[in-house]
């Protein structure tokens, strides 16, 4: 169905999380590149080699949780955007998630968005925390919001209202 | 039409070019192509077809197909995907082959 | 009528590496290009390359011209370089011809040639295929990306290849509705990151759907679409319509490469390649002694890919014509390691089984 509609399924999303453990320790990156394709700067970004593409630059990369820090380097460097960061060490209600997101215009800090999920339906409200854009992200702004914990393989995306 | 804000780019707008097209005045600016600018003004059509007189606009916007011929300053014929636009010029629907001087 | 050691046709992703490579190893590279900047479709390309460093992936396309010519410019001792100039012929004995500004002639009689010319866009037939508002992807990719402006309100985009998916989210980036995206293959043809990352957008992709017909009086006003069976062919009593301004057809690229039919190069059909495309051997030259080709010209694939196989081909061109850097073993092995690499997952199978047909050794 994957190649059908480009909504992975949800055994294959649950594959590429975390174990909620680790996800309660603090923050780490889901890498949702399911496919086969030549490219690898998410290796080259991660100083931690918490990402790992191997020789072979066709290959899936691979997450090493307990290296990752979930600094988030590597969101804006994901050509496909396929990357994103969920914590759950702050609050046993909540999560904490940082999607990459280049459109306009940005949310405001502390402003209520819609969260969206992998279809782009809407799913719950998301409170805007963090808006980061700094030069190095070379205009990938990424945003990091706080949603209800039960959403965290839900979540994928946010629409601003204009 | 035209994009004012943007995420990744930045459009910056040089002079303001007045040209006529089909007798009317239309505004486009320095930098961009006639096509480009007919565009931004509204106008899809660019000319009749050859036999079937069917209406006619760009395809490729980049000089490869020939479906934005139009008459500029009298000379048919002109790719106008890829021709600049001066102050002055003289835009019209092309109808026909058009004629070599 | 001027003399040169190297010429490279076309100042794209591919002709600029060719003639970046090829001055470097000491050949004085003259590039003819008919527009009047480099970067072939470069300058349109504003999301992040994928590949590895070595391609620059991740870096925006808008922003790997810069670098490429900057590099160039570096160079400048050996390059020259003749904007606005189109080869119009190439003839056998040797000389080309090159309409410069669309109104003088020239004529040049270079040692060697890298053709680096690139594609064009594929069409698609179905009833009112010429209305204004129907434009290949590329097409309005140019339209917003480059000047700045949308090509309508709603767009229906054909095709779900890269182009057609990239496209769809440049569209959504410059502030226009797209309502769907269709593909007449059962599956998505471009990366599914790509994919994702639209579909999240709340954009719906339908494939094993085509369009019927395109509704209009003078410009563009709705499309209808239906299912096709694995036959492609039209299933009755599925259509769908949607009102519509603008249509992008994004059905796939062909090389664009009649200068080296008219030379007389030996060309055959490839379908991996996306159609017909020179013979050549592992140094990318053609039949023809001398006669280089690299990117799309001999074969529809990524940028990426492009760039190497013009890097290798300017350096193989100015090793034939006598400038065979110290280096050039190294180097060689190199560009080919890059294209070995960027092929060599299944993406690139389609690819390599195209280039067995061609390549002679």
């Amino acid at each position: 169905m994957f190649e059908q509609t480009g909504i992975p399924s949800k055994d294959m999303i649950m594959e590429k999380f975390p174990l909620v453990d680790r996800i309660n320790r603090g923050p780490v990156a889901v890498v949702e590149c399911y496919k086969e394709i030549p490219c690898n700067p998410c290796q080259t970004a991660c100083k931690l080699d918490a990402i790992k593409v191997g020789t072979d630059i066709n290959s899936v990369p691979k997450v090493n949780f307990e290296n990752c820090s979930g600094c988030g380097i590597c969101l804006s460097k994901c050509p496909g955007l396929a990357i994103m960061i969920v914590d759950g060490s702050k609050s046993n209600y909540t999560v904490e998630v940082k999607i990459p997101y280049e459109f306009l215009p940005l949310p405001k800090k502390d402003e209520i968005v819609k969260g969206l999920d992998r279809e782009g339906n809407y799913i719950t409200d998301a409170k805007v925390l963090k808006i980061l854009n700094p030069k190095s992200f070379d205009r990938t702004p990424i945003i990091t919001i706080e949603i209800d914990r039960k959403y965290l393989y839900d979540i994928r995306n946010i629409k601003v209202e204009v | 039409m035209r994009i004012e804000n943007h995420p990744i780019l930045e459009f910056k707008r040089k002079k303001i070019i007045k040209f006529t097209f089909n007798g009317q005045e239309v505004e486009g600016y320095e930098g961009e192509t006639i096509a480009a600018a007919l565009h931004a003004a509204g106008v899809k059509v660019l000319g009749k077809s050859l036999f079937s007189n069917r209406p006619r606009g760009f395809f490729c916007a980049i000089g490869n197909c020939s479906s934005c011929f139009m008459v500029v300053n009298g000379v048919p014929n002109i790719k106008t995907c890829v021709t600049d636009l001066k102050e002055g010029m003289i835009v019209e629907t092309q109808e026909g082959k058009g004629v070599i001087k | 009528m001027k003399e040169a050691d190297l010429v490279v046709i076309g100042g794209g992703p591919a002709g600029l590496c060719a003639a970046i490579s090829a001055a470097k190893s000491g050949s004085k590279v003259l590039i003819i290009e008919r527009n009047k900047d480099f970067g072939g479709q470069l300058v349109k390309q504003t999301h992040m390359f994928f590949g590895s460093e070595k391609q620059y992936a991740s870096t925006r396309g808008i922003d790997i011209k810069e670098i490429l010519v900057n590099e160039l410019k570096m160079l400048y001792e050996n390059v020259k370089v003749m904007m606005d100039s189109t080869v119009v012929g190439m003839y056998e004995d040797g000389v080309i011809t090159i309409l410069h500004k669309e109104d003088n002639y020239f004529k040049i009689k270079p040692k060697a040639i890298v053709v680096a010319t690139g594609a064009f866009e594929k069409y698609l037939a179905f009833p009112n295929n010429d209305l204004p508002g129907i434009y290949g992807a590329g097409a309005v990719q140019t339209l917003m990306n480059v000047y700045g402006v949308k090509p309508g309100k709603k767009v229906l985009m054909v095709g779900a290849g890269n182009i057609g998916l990239i496209v769809s989210y440049q569209l959504m980036q410059a502030g226009v509705e797209v309502v769907a995206i269709l593909d007449a293959a059962p599956k998505i043809g471009g990366y599914l990151v790509h994919a994702s990352k639209i579909r999240r957008m709340g954009v719906p992709i339908l494939t094993s759907h085509t369009v019927k017909e395109a509704i209009g009086k003078d410009c563009l006003e709705k499309v209808i679409v239906c299912k096709v069976n694995d036959k492609f062919e039209q299933i009755s009593d599925t259509e769908k319509e949607f009102n519509v301004d603008v249509m992008c057809i994004s059905v796939g690229l062909t090389p664009l490469n009649e200068l080296l039919s008219m030379r007389g190069c030996e060309m055959k059909y490839v379908p991996q390649l996306s159609g017909s495309v020179p013979v050549r051997n592992d140094n990318y030259e053609t039949s023809i002694e001398n006669v280089f080709v690299a990117g799309d010209a001999c074969g529809i694939e990524e940028a990426s890919s492009a760039m190497v196989e013009g890097y290798l081909a300017g350096l193989c061109a100015a090793a034939k014509i006598g400038h065979k850097s110290n280096d050039y073993e190294v180097k060689r092995a190199e560009f080919e390691k890059q294209l070995y690499n960027l092929r060599s997952g299944p993406v690139g199978q389609k690819i390599l089984i195209g280039i067995e047909q061609i390549v002679n050794r």
